[in-house]
């Protein structure tokens, strides 16, 4: 169980990183759907 | 379509719990290593689906040179983007299993750098697409992307053709690796790849909607009367 911190650190952050990246999309997609008019035609 | 998105998101999650536990349990400990050696198992999936997004990337930005289509702009952007994200993952789960495997986080050593730069170029062609407003941003992105992706294959085999810390690619090379250890290694990249286009379905919708909402708000300020004191 030598040197299991790196292991679990190295694996938080590959998480971390992809979780932010998710949460960028996600907040995209919210202002978006805000900047969308109500009635606004938008899509096929 | 949009029945399926949940139904391959439930799989994936499924596949990447089923990773981790083979990464973290089931996989044999290494005799030199001990268990930090399992870094490897997010480590170098993630190089390789990055590698095969930047492939795509490269793909999408020919094709756009060619047929300059819309949607292979779109599949350029989308998947250069999900590979910086995976590249930096690859970049930074590096130096934490070289602490303690080499006593140091960081060398300049050939393997180490050419992928910096490697991100380095994918980085600013994201730069670009985010702050030019030239129309002709995408066409400029797909050749900086062509020669960008001219260093993907120079950092894979720079282990091979330089002498380098960095160990021998597990596959082909001088590498090798016990049979158990490549077979989880191998559930972690389908995992990885999964969650990759997942995660492209997601951001390709998202750039498809950005779109039809700035065409249709340009449409609409096209159409408005003018007036009002200048």
């Amino acid at each position: 169980m030598k040197n299991i911190g790196y292991l679990l650190a190295a694996y938080a952050a590959t998480w971390i990183i992809h979780i932010a990246y998710l949460g960028t999309i996600v907040g995209r997609y919210s202002r978006l759907r805000r900047e969308i008019k109500p009635g606004q035609v938008v899509g096929r | 379509m949009k029945r399926a998105f949940p139904i391959l998101g439930i799989l994936t999650a499924i596949l990447l719990i089923y990773a981790l536990y083979q990464a973290l349990v089931a996989a044999p400990t290494d005799q030199a290593q001990g268990d930090v050696y399992r870094i490897i198992y997010y480590h170098v999936p993630s190089a390789w689906t990055a590698f095969v997004l930047l492939f795509v990337n490269f793909g999408a930005s020919v094709f756009y040179l060619i047929k300059r289509k819309p949607v292979a702009d779109i599949v350029a952007l989308v998947s250069a983007e999900v590979g910086v994200v995976f590249l930096t993952v690859n970049l930074v789960t590096g130096p934490i299993w070289a602490r303690p495997v080499w006593g140091i986080w960081w060398t300049w050593d050939m393997r180490l750098t050419s992928t910096l730069v490697l991100w380095l170029i994918y980085v600013s062609y994201l730069f670009l697409r985010r702050f030019s407003s030239s129309g002709q941003t995408p066409l400029l992105a797909a050749a900086l992307s062509v020669l960008g992706a001219l260093c993907v294959p120079f950092v894979y085999f720079s282990i091979w053709f330089f002498r380098t810390q960095h160990p021998q690619p597990v596959i082909g090379g001088g590498g090798s690796i016990d049979p158990r250890m490549l077979h989880v290694l191998l559930i972690n990249w389908l995992a990885f790849l999964c969650f990759a286009f997942l995660v492209c379905w997601s951001r390709y919708n998202l750039e498809v909607l950005q779109r039809e909402v700035d065409h249709s708000q340009a449409l609409e300020s096209l159409m408005a009367p003018r007036g009002g004191a200048r």
